[in-house]
């Protein structure tokens, strides 16, 4: 469907890769509400998904008392909601991530504070 | 000596007609199109613009004697407030955060209202409906200046009040009523009266008012209580606008009734939206409490908006498609906007805070399918964190919804365990929404919302720092740049209530005041 105007109406989107200082990436931990919503980082493209759990993640989420516990071989990760299987070595390009994906991690066993999802 | 003519005085009804339906004509020199241009556009067919009735027969002259009447009233009140430190008798400060998202957040839109309304006066053919709108443009104008007035005190004493209009077209948070309404401005004149006059005026006021107004008078803020009732006969116009034009719209031709559908879906979902400030306001920053969110929902949500819809169904509308979905929220929106605050609270210019074990047990009463098994113990946790000295605060900035920018908190209906995920890809440009209804609203009209502003990009695309910031200096702080950008003085405006000024001080004066 099309807004309905007087004139043409057509204007550039407001978000795209080239207004950013690299590629927008969201993340959500799954079961964790403390962090209220999937985080928006920029990420360089070329950075190892490794890293990604090496630094960023622990960066973002290391306050929270769970993530010590996260078994990362049970770690199931989605893009766009769909089962998603990394390759740790590869850049994020490689791995097919892009702007303004977002993708999720679900740690199997931990459900948060009390168990209620914080 | 001549006989004395007895003058004829008109009838309500003939004086009514005359300044309103006498005051209109059809253009000659130029085209009506021309004049008119915004009234074919939208799709909707008008056949008889006289068929326009309004239910007030308010004339110009009357209506500036009445306003004028209620001027006097309401200033000679705040003045007598200001007067006698009325501040003093609040139940706590705490309630006055309630009072700065309100002018904050909603005292700038009754601004732009003021404006849409000129707007659509200016635009509609029909000199009843023109009249209206005119009026109603004057009315929000008079809002916004005695809800500046009615609040002005509290700036002398409290932190958060002293710039509000400069916050609303910066701070992230507000660009959540701000892009609302600026989406319903940016409409034409139908599609602004569906979504201002019915939609939040009519189906969602009672929701927005009630609580305010209530629960001003429930916590001492005699000042705000009596702009309310200063504008409450201005509301119920309002109101009637609503309905009259939706009506209108539906009588005229029956074509209209898939476009105003569509518009009643989105205006729905987009003003409840809103509301989840409110809800957050109810069930959190009021020291004395007035009714749960969800207890207010069912009776203005379920019951009369249920009633309306039911009504309205003979023209051939049903409820709005999101209706089912904000009946399944009203467990859970307050609690997680409250939450969202909290852990954000470092960038709000207001203050949040965790509700003493009694404000818990009413909530958990209030809650008891969602309270205790999801909400207290996070709350609880807050609460021990803060004692501890390590306040849980979110460094990373939030996905927002691209419709309604508010961080994508919200849960899947039915699941209150996982955050609902909605994209769309247009053009190859991704976006993300917080709903099946944000996401098709935009899907309906892409090109308007792949303009959004919203905070979040905005500041890492470098648009939210003060000119001559350098992001690339040793040891750039982001959250220091934005909040100076913003003009929150850090420190004071922000952070938990606990450790503030305003609580300080409160404390100190009102020590002061009735003791020794």
């Amino acid at each position: 469907m099309a807004v309905k105007t007087v004139k043409p109406y057509r204007f550039a989107p407001r978000d795209t890769v080239d207004k950013f200082p690299a590629p927008l990436l969201y993340i959500g931990w799954e079961d964790h509400m403390m962090f209220v919503s999937p985080i928006c980082l920029p990420v360089p493209p070329d950075t190892p998904f490794q890293a990604l759990m090496d630094k960023i993640l622990p960066d973002a989420y290391g306050m929270h008392p769970d993530f010590a516990k996260i078994d990362w071989s049970k770690v199931q990760w989605f893009k766009s909601g769909k089962p998603f299987v990394p390759e740790p070595a590869k850049t994020l390009r490689e791995n097919g991530l892009g702007h303004k994906d977002v993708i999720r991690f679900r740690t199997p066993g931990l459900e948060g504070i009390g168990g209620a999802y914080f | 000596m001549d006989t004395r003519v007895e003058k004829k005085k008109l009838s309500l009804r003939e004086r009514y007609h005359l300044m309103t339906r006498g005051l209109g004509w059809e253009p000659t020199y130029q085209p009506t199109e021309k004049v008119f241009p915004f009234t074919a556009y939208e799709g909707i067919k008008i056949h008889d613009w006289d068929k326009w009735e309004d239910p007030f027969r308010l004339t110009m002259d009357a209506y500036w004697k009445y306003q004028g009447e209620k001027e006097k009233k309401l200033y000679a009140v705040i003045d007598a407030f200001a007067q006698n430190n009325g501040f003093l008798s609040l139940t706590d400060a705490r309630y006055l955060n309630a009072i700065k998202i309100f002018i904050q957040g909603v005292t700038p839109l009754e601004y732009y209202a003021h404006r849409g309304f000129a707007f659509a006066g200016r635009h509609f053919r029909g000199e009843g409906l023109r009249v209206a709108c005119q009026m109603q443009s004057l009315d929000e104008l008079r809002h916004t200046q005695t809800e500046l007035h009615s609040i002005s005190v509290y700036n002398k004493f409290f932190n958060g009040f002293h710039n509000p209009l400069h916050w609303f077209d910066r701070v992230w948070y507000l660009s959540v009523p701000k892009s609302f309404f600026e989406d319903a401005n940016s409409s034409g004149p139908f599609e602004f009266l569906t979504a201002i006059s019915f939609s939040f005026e009519y189906v969602l006021t009672n929701l927005l008012f009630v609580p305010f107004m209530s629960g001003a008078a429930y916590n001492g803020d005699l000042s705000t209580v009596t702009f309310g009732f200063s504008a409450q006969s201005d509301e119920s116009r309002h109101m009637t606008l609503g309905i009259e034009c939706i009506k209108f719209m539906l009588e005229q031709d029956p074509d209209n009734v898939p476009i105003v559908q569509r518009w009643i879906d989105k205006w729905f979902w987009r003003g409840y939206r809103v509301l989840t400030l409110v809800g957050m306001m109810m069930d959190y920053m009021l020291p004395k409490r007035v009714m749960s969110w969800r207890e207010a929902w069912e009776i203005y949500g379920e019951q009369n908006g249920g009633a309306l819809f039911q009504d309205l169904g003979r023209y051939g509308i049903r409820e709005p498609a999101g209706f089912r979905d904000a009946c399944d929220g009203k467990d859970h929106i307050s609690h997680q906007a409250w939450l969202t605050f909290y852990t954000y609270d470092p960038v709000a210019a207001f203050h949040t805070w965790v509700p003493s074990d009694a404000e818990l047990d009413w909530l958990s009463a209030k809650y008891p399918e969602s309270f205790d098994r999801y909400y207290r113990p996070r709350l609880l946790y807050l609460r021990e964190q803060q004692a501890a000295g390590t306040p849980v605060a979110n460094k990373n900035l939030p996905l927002l919804c691209n419709v309604c920018q508010i961080p994508m908190f919200f849960t899947e209906p039915g699941d209150p365990r996982r955050i609902c995920y909605r994209e769309s890809v247009y053009e190859g440009e991704r976006y993300h929404f917080c709903s099946d209804h944000c996401k098709s609203i935009f899907d309906h009209e892409p090109e308007k919302y792949v303009q959004s502003w919203l905070p979040v990009h905005q500041i890492y695309q470098g648009n939210c720092f003060k000119p001559g910031t350098d992001p690339t200096a040793p040891g750039f702080d982001p959250i220091k740049a934005v909040l100076d950008y913003y003009e929150i003085n850090n420190g004071r405006d922000n952070l938990w209530y606990d450790n503030s000024e305003d609580r300080r001080n409160f404390e100190a004066w009102t020590a002061e005041a009735r003791g020794n």
